[in-house]
């Protein structure tokens, strides 16, 4: 039964294709009376012919709101435009896609409730301002810090801490991020505001990253996980090298926990010895639907379009900033 | 299996006894670390009442916060019990959540004191908040045993 449907279907397909050739033919034949065949067509505004002399009319009258394609073009080619292109040009040049998590602070708070455009455009330039002030590194979870904040009581009038970044968050001024280290057999941990006017400086002494947003199950970890001496050399990367992720896994103390980390699903520690009461409670607390919830995820993002223009400015700003700071060395160097 | 059915219950019991004997063995205000009554401390200077404390595994319990509102913050002084006595200390660390520039310690700190305010220990082990420098009184005299400033 199948051969002789193969044959038909061979049979009927060159008369189709026949057909299919003879339909293109005549199309270009249709055409080519209008234009030269194989040549691109120039881009013009053609007028159809095939109607009346009243709807021509109709189609070439003077209208509002309306331009005529000859005009544009005559307005294109002025001399009077020729500086626009390039503010165009100008405008168009973003910030790198990193800028996101370079500067995560710049982006505003994306549940609409909290918004406040005036205010998170004057707290921009302040933080702009302060960033001319001093040196904001780029600095992830995970990375080995040192901060000097002005104490007004201590017999040097600044406090140096060092240690591992383990947590970092807020927007705009707020900003902050939290520092751990063990000094004398003692965990501390200190949250200090990126934009307070009291830091001194903030220097990063080892840039990399962790494999979990947030480091704060290092409090229930031995202690030589979050054992950093205050002497640390900077590490300087390469150029243009990726930030490098540390994969150690973390062995954490037997209960109790400050938090029952078993379920947080962390991928910077060992894996934990489960009772059954445990499993219980991770499947009873476990939401697999927020994998898939698109609208969560358009309510905990900050639209595109918006972050784009906001890194724009801030990118734009920030090298303003830098090439002023350039010229202005120069200028110390001829002085000197 | 008649051994381990008998070895289970041995290491139970003495966790069991704990519980009858002191009044709770889970701290009843955990979610804030707040310091009130009855909360646990640990003695973090060299006085010989707070060592011996640590050796028998009992840490002193707060028994009044010189405050209006109870609840002990960095700095405030307090009533402690340590071995059956009753003895005043200053908090000088804590596990709660802190202001900005004000160290977290992973401990509730205290140092203790006799009632002229002079502290019984005469030297300080652990890091004491750099905030403390700017109270007056008598944590002053504290503040002078300390070897490290955070």
């Amino acid at each position: 039964m199948a051969a002789p449907m193969a044959q038909l279907c061979v049979n009927l397909l060159p008369k189709r294709l026949g057909l299919m050739s003879q339909h293109i033919n005549c199309s270009c034949v249709f055409f080519s009376s209008s234009s030269p065949l194989r040549q691109p067509k120039p881009l013009k505004h053609v007028v159809n012919y095939q109607r009346t002399r009243a709807e021509v009319a109709r189609a070439l009258r003077r209208k509002q709101n309306f331009l005529h394609h000859e005009m544009v073009d005559k307005h294109r080619a002025s001399p009077l435009q020729s500086g626009t292109a390039q503010i165009s040009e100008e405008s168009g040049e973003g910030a790198p896609r990193e800028y996101r998590y370079v500067m995560p602070e710049f982006l505003p708070n994306p549940d609409f409730q909290y918004r406040d455009k005036v205010l998170e455009k004057m707290e921009r330039r302040d933080m702009l301002r302060r960033r001319a002030v001093i040196d904001i590194p780029e600095f992830y979870v995970g990375s080995i810090m040192a901060v000097t904040v002005s104490d007004p009581y201590s017999p040097g009038k600044t406090n140096r801490f060092v240690g591992i970044c383990i947590d970092r968050g807020g927007r705009g001024l707020k900003a902050y991020f939290v520092l751990r280290n063990v000094v004398d057999g003692l965990g501390v941990e200190v949250m200090y505001e990126m934009y307070n006017p009291t830091v001194h400086s903030i220097q990063v002494l080892r840039l990399e990253k962790r494999l979990d947003d947030q480091l704060y199950y290092l409090r229930n970890a031995p202690l030589e996980h979050s054992t950093f001496s205050f002497d640390t050399q900077p590490v300087n990367l390469p150029r243009d090298a990726p930030v490098p992720v540390n994969t150690t896994k973390v062995k954490l103390n037997p209960k109790p926990w400050e938090y029952r980390w078993e379920r947080f699903n962390l991928k910077g520690i060992e894996p934990l010895p489960l009772t059954a009461k445990m499993e219980r409670g991770i499947k009873e607390h476990a939401k697999p639907w927020e994998e898939y919830d698109l609208m969560l995820k358009y309510r905990q993002t900050v639209n595109e379009d918006e972050e784009r223009s906001i890194m724009t400015e801030v990118f734009q700003e920030n090298s303003r900033i830098e090439g002023e700071r350039k010229s202005s060395r120069a200028v110390l160097r001829r002085k000197k | 299996m008649a051994l381990c059915m008998t070895s289970a219950p041995s290491q139970v019991v003495p966790s069991l006894i704990r519980i009858a004997t002191t009044c709770c063995c889970f701290s009843t205000s955990k979610t804030h670390y707040e310091i009130r009554n009855l909360a646990r401390m640990r003695i973090v200077d060299n006085s010989a009442i707070g060592k011996a404390a640590a050796e028998i595994g009992k840490p002193p319990r707060v028994i009044n916060v010189y405050n209006r509102k109870n609840v002990g913050y960095l700095g405030d002084k307090v009533l402690v019990t340590v071995k059956g006595e009753m003895r005043r200390a200053y908090i000088v660390g804590l596990r709660q959540k802190q202001k900005a520039n004000v160290p977290r310690m992973d401990t509730n700190n205290i140092v203790l004191v006799d009632d002229n305010g002079n502290p019984l220990g005469n030297r300080i082990h652990v890091p004491i908040p750099s905030c403390l420098r700017g109270k007056g009184g008598d944590i002053t005299k504290i503040l002078s045993l300390a070897t490290k400033f955070v």
